[in-house]
């Protein structure tokens, strides 16, 4: 292509992807492609960003908390330069083609000005009209006007027009009159508006199953039946109850709570025959924590299958049971009958024996389904996208990021029901395939830094301007603010102080910075709220006036002092001031800081050759970058080759086979086979690599890593597997009926064993697949002989999802399933030329004999021995079962906790083909972050080594947790301590243990924190 | 440190977790002595010796590192 119509082509594509919904897909997607050089519209038809996932308390398996993990995925978006977040905004339609799209937006009236509102929160404290809140699930009543949590972005109000009296009878315009900021506009009006993108991201997200459609359980009848997602709200710090486990009918801490599975979720009389895929995790976890709220609250869980098919979930699901900290009883539930006299509930479920029992609770929580958000399908019916039969925007197999529109994607609860990691990776997986079509136009509408000039203060004394912030009432209804500026201003240094009414606000920050100019300030300290919100505003104002923005503190005596000392005025003013006495004595101190940046290698380095690396290696090369593909055997394709089929009519090896030789064609991919990575030194966007294969070993230059060296069936030893021909592998089946369907159509009794080498006591971890492959199989092998027997021992089904509509068609089709338990495994025995298998039916309680002319082990899918070698060389750790272990199991499941590092497919964890594909593509879309750069800035927050104290004693080395100290020869030849400042997180261990003070950490230097503590 | 005749308890925090559980409480609104402060830490990891010393020897009641 010439320059000139490469510019042509250049300027066809628009350079932005519109998101369409903001919970964790949508929030993940808009930031990988932000991230990866490409303007963002998130758009969001509710008034905040968030999701469900801002609803919840905690995540399982780890049990951590929600908002918490949240929190700086949102701040991010917040503050990211290239992302538009266009909330309370509704999609009207969309024309044009892929590249050059034209969505038309319609931007609803808040009634509020965005620019003038500083969420002070006294419009809703006055307002007079109490509406139900679809935030907290109805469980309190909020006002007419309005932020769903106080952490909310934008932190924007909005009045709800269905329930403001204003709206409805013209009168009141109460919000008007307190407003300080005059920020009400109640003419406001809805603005239409059209946008041109390249690409479009759907991650409308889910609907709750409305629960009253099962009548039976008496939601919305009887006030102690919850539904999960309001039990969430009760359980969290931040909801209504502050946490507090309580009754709806009296306000009682309950003493027994029963969960009923699977409500509005495999139920072909409603129609929803899929499985909602994270109810059962999620009663788990809800269950776990409501027992460390109260040991004395009982937990019961009635369930069908326990679905605990993703990574860390079984392990889970065992602490659980152990113990009896959370009872499971395997039971459908017909019905729940309330006793009038005290509000419980009686469940009637049957026993292992057959028999019937009643059960009496004080509260019923229902784990309800998860359901096509209506919003989605009418975005779906507007911009021609179909459905599948489910009603969820219906992807392409193996390509489940995509629609049946070329460049329009979907991710997250959009496509199916699906946990949050799931999401995530999906979320980057559509970013990925989204960016890969305007690869051209990459960096063509992202926004420059401006680059503002910097006054030297290094000659200057300290002059400290402190800003006390009334913040409406919040502050000053308990702390005298005035009082406060005046304690300031006496302190030594100060030249000015002030107090103001919101110190956030635009009219004020403009005022802060003509005072930095007209007083001369070099230092500022803002006594308000909280650093973790407000100092980017705070530095950005200082940037614009000229000083370095890290010559800037907060005092924060707003959640750490009136919020939390409201009945003792003058002890908390007491509080302000000392408080602003210790950033003001920090921030004499405070230095000016610069960021560094140093040149990234553009291209990436993929370890392993199946399904997921060459997915990964091809993504790279669509994106535009280089990339050296290294597999260990001398054939590419890894298990995906013999993968003939799968449930969904996809077959992964004719797949793999055209992408073998895709990546074989692509000259950006170099393909090193029989070749082993020997060693991997550098840092993210600069690293170094040796390859040795049979000719030598030679070195590369790559700026990230992608492991993707996947995984294996496991071999059994039990159950006659390798001593009798008739016993064989799910895989070796799966072989047998492509390559020999005459053979297999001779099968009259096939009998299925599952959790071979899965969910045992030393691989306490489910392997995902088998099910849906044992599924699979015994379907086929009926399309082949409709009258072969198949008999299925298992001991949960875990077909999730949209899978269950195989297992649906399988039961329908006459395969049998017998459920085991662990502590009764089937027996194999021979039995003349063929096979005898006894299992004791837990459900009928009563032994069962299956001969065989066949016995298929649903064999489990193990880590690849040589990951071992491969942790050490790159130095990446691997999970108690020896799969590698990614940064975060919920948030970041595709990148390793060292930077540049990225991890994918099987070599995860079990996960079916699809999914190692949009894992590898998702891989890559975090790397982009990287290698879409061309100079990555490092922190300035990093530690520094002082030359003249070091005495290469390596300490510090021994102490940080991320390589970024090593003793080295520096220019001099002495030894010393060298920083990699783009390893350094800042946090400060080796100014711990370094025994001369030589380390020490910029902005968190000893005289600058010794400073407060003395104050 | 100022000395008052509550208990004076200084906290070395860590702004990804215990501070922003101090901000959670102030958004919730729980109440509780005013005789804490906060020193923001990026890792509580940077916690020495001198600095709990230091702490104690300038009136400090208590201390908490959280992080």
């Amino acid at each position: 292509m010439t320059q000139k119509t490469r510019l042509t082509a250049q300027a066809e594509k628009t350079g932005s992807v519109t998101v369409i919904g903001s919970g964790i897909a949508g929030i993940q997607a808009a930031l990988d492609v932000a991230s990866s050089g490409f303007r963002v519209h998130l758009v969001e038809e509710k008034a905040n960003v968030g999701g469900v996932m801002a609803q919840l308390d905690k995540t399982f398996p780890t049990n951590d908390c929600s908002s918490c993990m949240m929190g700086p995925k949102i701040a991010k978006l917040a503050t990211h330069p290239d992302i538009e977040i266009l909330a309370y905004t509704d999609v009207l339609g969309l024309n044009g083609e892929p590249g050059r799209f034209q969505v038309t937006l319609k931007k609803k009236a808040r009634a509020v000005d965005p620019q003038k509102c500083v969420a002070c929160n006294i419009c809703a404290e006055k307002c007079p009209q109490k509406v139900p809140d679809p935030f907290n699930m109805h469980l309190q009543p909020r006002k007419a006007i309005y932020i769903p949590y106080p952490q909310a972005v934008p932190l924007v109000y909005t009045i709800d027009k269905e329930h403001c009296i204003y709206f409805k009878k013209g009168k009141c315009r109460v919000c008007e009159k307190v407003c300080n900021n005059k920020a009400i506009l109640f003419d406001q009006e809805d603005e239409i508006i059209t946008l041109e993108t390249g690409a479009l991201i759907l991650a409308g997200g889910l609907e709750l199953f409305d629960a009253r459609r099962k009548q039976e359980y008496g939601y919305g009848r009887w006030p102690n039946v919850i539904t999960s997602l309001q039990y969430e709200r009760m359980l969290s710090a931040a909801g209504p109850f502050r946490g507090r486990i309580q009754r709806l009918s009296d306000g009682q801490r309950p003493g027994r709570i029963a969960w009923i599975q699977c409500v509005g979720s495999r139920d072909s009389h409603l129609g929803n025959d899929y499985c909602s895929s994270v109810c059962c995790m999620s009663a788990t976890k809800q269950a776990m924590i409501t027992r460390e709220h109260s040991l004395d609250i009982d937990t019961t869980i009635f369930f069908i299958d326990m679905r605990a098919h993703g990574k860390g979930f079984d392990r889970f699901y065992e602490r659980s049971a152990s113990d009896n900290t959370v009872r499971y009883v395997r039971s459908l539930i017909s019905r729940v009958v309330p006793n009038p006299e005290d509000d419980s509930l009686c469940i009637t479920y049957c026993e292992p024996d057959r028999s019937l029992r009643d059960e009496t609770y004080d509260m019923v929580v229902l784990s309800v389904g998860l359901c096509p958000n209506p919003s989605t399908v009418q975005l779906a019916k507007v911009i021609g996208v179909p459905l599948n039969e489910q009603g969820f925007i219906a992807s392409q197999p193996l390509d489940i990021v995509a629609t049946a529109k070329p460049g329009v994607y979907v991710c997250g609860g959009a496509q199916g029901p699906k946990d949050i990691p799931d999401s995530v990776q999906q979320g980057s997986s559509a970013a990925a395939q989204a960016t890969a079509v305007l690869a051209d136009s990459r960096g063509s509408l992202v926004a420059v830094p401006r680059s503002l000039p910097q006054r030297d203060v290094s000659a200057e004394a300290p002059s400290i301007g402190v800003f006390v912030c009334h913040c409406g009432v919040n502050i000053a209804g308990v702390v005298d603010v005035e009082a406060v500026a005046d304690f300031a201003r006496k302190l030594s240094n100060v030249t000015y102080a002030t107090h103001c009414m919101f110190a956030c606000s635009t009219d004020q920050l403009r005022e802060m910075q003509q005072a930095i100019s007209d007083h001369q300030l070099n230092r500022v300290v803002v006594a308000s709220c909280t650093p973790r919100t407000h100092e980017p505003i705070f530095r950005k104002t200082l940037q614009e006036a000229g000083l370095n923005p890290y010559l800037f503190e907060l005092a924060n005596i707003r959640e750490h002092d009136s919020w939390v000392h409201q009945a003792e005025p003058e002890a908390a003013t007491q509080k302000a001031k000392e408080l602003v006495r210790m950033s003001v004595s920090r921030a004499r101190l405070l230095e000016p800081l610069y960021e560094g940046s140093y040149e990234v290698v553009q291209s990436a380095l993929v370890i392993g050759g199946g399904l997921a690396g060459l997915s990964a290696a091809l993504s790279f090369a669509q994106q535009g970058f280089e990339a050296t593909l290294v597999e260990r055997t001398a054939e590419l394709g890894g298990n995906a080759r013999t993968l003939a089929y799968t449930e969904d009519g996809s077959s992964p090896a004719r797949y793999v086979q055209d992408l073998i030789e895709e990546v074989e064609n692509q000259p950006l991919i170099t393909v090193c086979k029989e070749a082993q990575v020997t060693s991997t030194v550098g840092s993210c966007g600069d690293f170094t690599s040796q390859i040795a294969d049979k000719n030598g070993s030679r070195s590369i230059s790559h700026g990230v890593v992608v492991v993707a060296t996947g995984g294996q069936e496991y071999k059994p030893t039990e159950y006659l597997y390798g001593r009798h021909p008739r016993v064989v592998t799910q895989k070796e089946f799966e072989d047998l009926l492509q390559a020999a369907p005459e053979k297999a159509k001779q099968l009259q009794h096939v009998t299925m064993i599952q959790c071979v080498g899965s969910r045992e006591p030393e691989f306490l971890y489910c392997s995902r697949v088998c099910c849906t492959a044992a599924v699979k199989n015994s379907l086929q092998l009926k399309t082949i002989n409709p009258d072969a027997q198949i008999s299925v021992l298992y001991r949960d089904i875990r077909t999730f999802g949209f899978k269950e509509t195989a297992y649906l068609q399988a039961r329908r089709q006459g395969v049998r399933f017998y459920r085991f338990e662990l502590d009764r495994k089937p027996e194999v025995t021979r039995h003349a030329d063929t096979l005898l298998v006894s299992v004791f039916d837990a459900q009928l309680q009563t032994t069962v004999q299956l001969p065989s002319d066949l016995v298929v082990l649903s064999a489990a899918i193990r880590p690849r021995p040589e990951s071992r070698e491969l942790a050490e060389t790159l130095r990446l750790p691997l999970d108690e079962d020896g799969f590698f272990m990614e940064a975060h199991p919920k948030l970041r499941p595709l990148d390793f906790a060292a930077p540049g590092f990225f991890l994918c497919g099987l070599a995860q964890g079990p996960k079916f083909a699809d999914e190692s594909i949009s894992q590898a593509r998702g891989a890559v879309s975090r790397a982009l972050a990287v290698l879409s750069r061309k100079k990555i800035a490092t922190d300035s927050m990093i530690n520094r080594v002082d030359a003249q104290l070091c005495r290469a004693c390596g300490e510090c080395e021994k102490a940080c947790c991320f390589e970024a100290i090593k003793v080295k020869q520096v220019d001099s030849g002495r030894q010393q301590a060298v920083v990699t400042a783009a390893q350094c997180t800042g946090c400060g261990v080796c100014n711990v243990a370094c025994p001369t003070g030589a380390a020490s950490l910029a902005h968190y230097k000893d005289e600058q924190i010794n400073r407060m503590i003395e104050d | 440190m100022a000395s008052d005749d509550q208990p004076q308890i200084l906290a070395f925090v860590c702004n990804w977790c215990a501070y922003a559980g101090a901000d959670l409480a102030g958004v919730s609104r729980i109440q509780y002595p005013t005789g804490v402060r906060l020193i923001r830490l990026m890792c509580t990891g940077r916690v020495n010796h001198g600095f709990l010393l230091k702490a104690f020897l300038k009136g400090a009641d208590g201390l908490l590192v959280s992080g």
